[in-house]
């Protein structure tokens, strides 16, 4: 008869015996409808995912424009107040005055310099993230409020986003980790 | 749902704390299932579609692909990819393939 070294099972279960740990659960609310602010929630939501960890996001004020039909295909980035706005990848050292990122195209120019450095890392662009997360099983919801304040229904958002109000989110994510982006 | 673990098949495989094998080379099919069975994964056809890419991955690259590579590549759609790994599919896949813990963010 062999001999195995029992405790390797509990180590492939990935937790001790007999401690059967409650499901871990992430609530994610998207403040922000800027390009760069969109990706952290989405990457931070998909991680979640991968790793069996429940997920709802909830969308609110600008971030409605991450799961608004109309809006998603067309995030961009500003090329103004920010501080660490640069060349980078390609010249990190230049740094981008406020006063030339102000210039026409400019935000357009960042917006494209962007989306193709995130598509060399194969991160889908922002619809089609969307997408996949809701096909990974996390949940997708528009703030209530914020929708009233924009002139937005159901309608408008994304398939498999459903509205909600500021209320029930905080009953929802009672048991959660929340993480505003 | 009865699934036997037969422990003796791990006998000299090495794991790392978090229960991923320490050389993916040492992986057969049996040690899959069996790390499957511990896991409570009653392995299918599909199951078996995702870890034989994952392994011709790992053969050719050196490395396990990504979920989105699965999925985009390995024609694995997203929805059906979690719903045969319901506990995480980047470390299930993994653990179940014999690859050490994936360190891609996609």
């Amino acid at each position: 008869m062999a001999t195995v070294d029992m405790s390797i099972l509990d180590k492939i279960k990935g937790q001790p015996a007999g401690d059967k740990k409650a499901k871990r659960k992430l609530c994610l609310v998207a403040s922000k409808g800027s390009l760069d602010m969109a990706y952290p929630p989405m990457i931070l939501a998909n991680a979640a995912r991968m790793s069996g960890i429940d997920v709802d996001i909830f969308f609110t004020f600008w971030g409605l424009d991450i799961i608004t039909k109309s809006k998603m295909n067309n995030i961009n980035i500003s090329a103004v107040g920010n501080p660490s706005f640069s060349m980078a990848p390609y010249a990190p050292w230049f740094k981008i005055p406020t006063w030339l990122g102000a210039l026409p195209g400019m935000s357009w120019v960042a917006t494209w310099m962007m989306n193709r450095e995130i598509a060399k890392l194969d991160f889908p662009p922002i619809p089609e993230f969307m997408e996949m997360l809701v096909d990974t099983g996390a949940r997708v919801f528009g703030c209530q409020m914020s929708m009233d304040m924009m002139g937005l229904d159901e309608d408008d958002l994304m398939d498999g986003a459903e509205v909600l109000g500021a209320m029930e989110f905080m009953e929802m994510s009672a048991d959660a980790q929340v993480v505003f982006v | 749902m009865t699934l036997t673990i037969n422990p003796e098949v791990l006998e000299g495989i090495e794991f790392d704390e978090e229960g991923f094998m320490v050389d993916a080379d040492d992986w057969t099919p049996t040690i899959g299932e069996t790390i499957a069975a511990i896991l409570e994964l009653d392995l299918t056809e599909r199951h078996w579609d995702v870890i034989n890419f994952v392994r011709q991955e790992y053969a050719d690259k050196g490395e396990a692909p990504t979920l989105r590579r699965i999925t985009k590549v390995g024609g694995i759609p997203t929805k059906e990819l979690y719903q045969l790994f319901p506990d995480g599919p980047a470390k299930i896949a993994a653990k179940v393939s014999g690859l050490a813990k994936p360190t891609g963010c996609i």
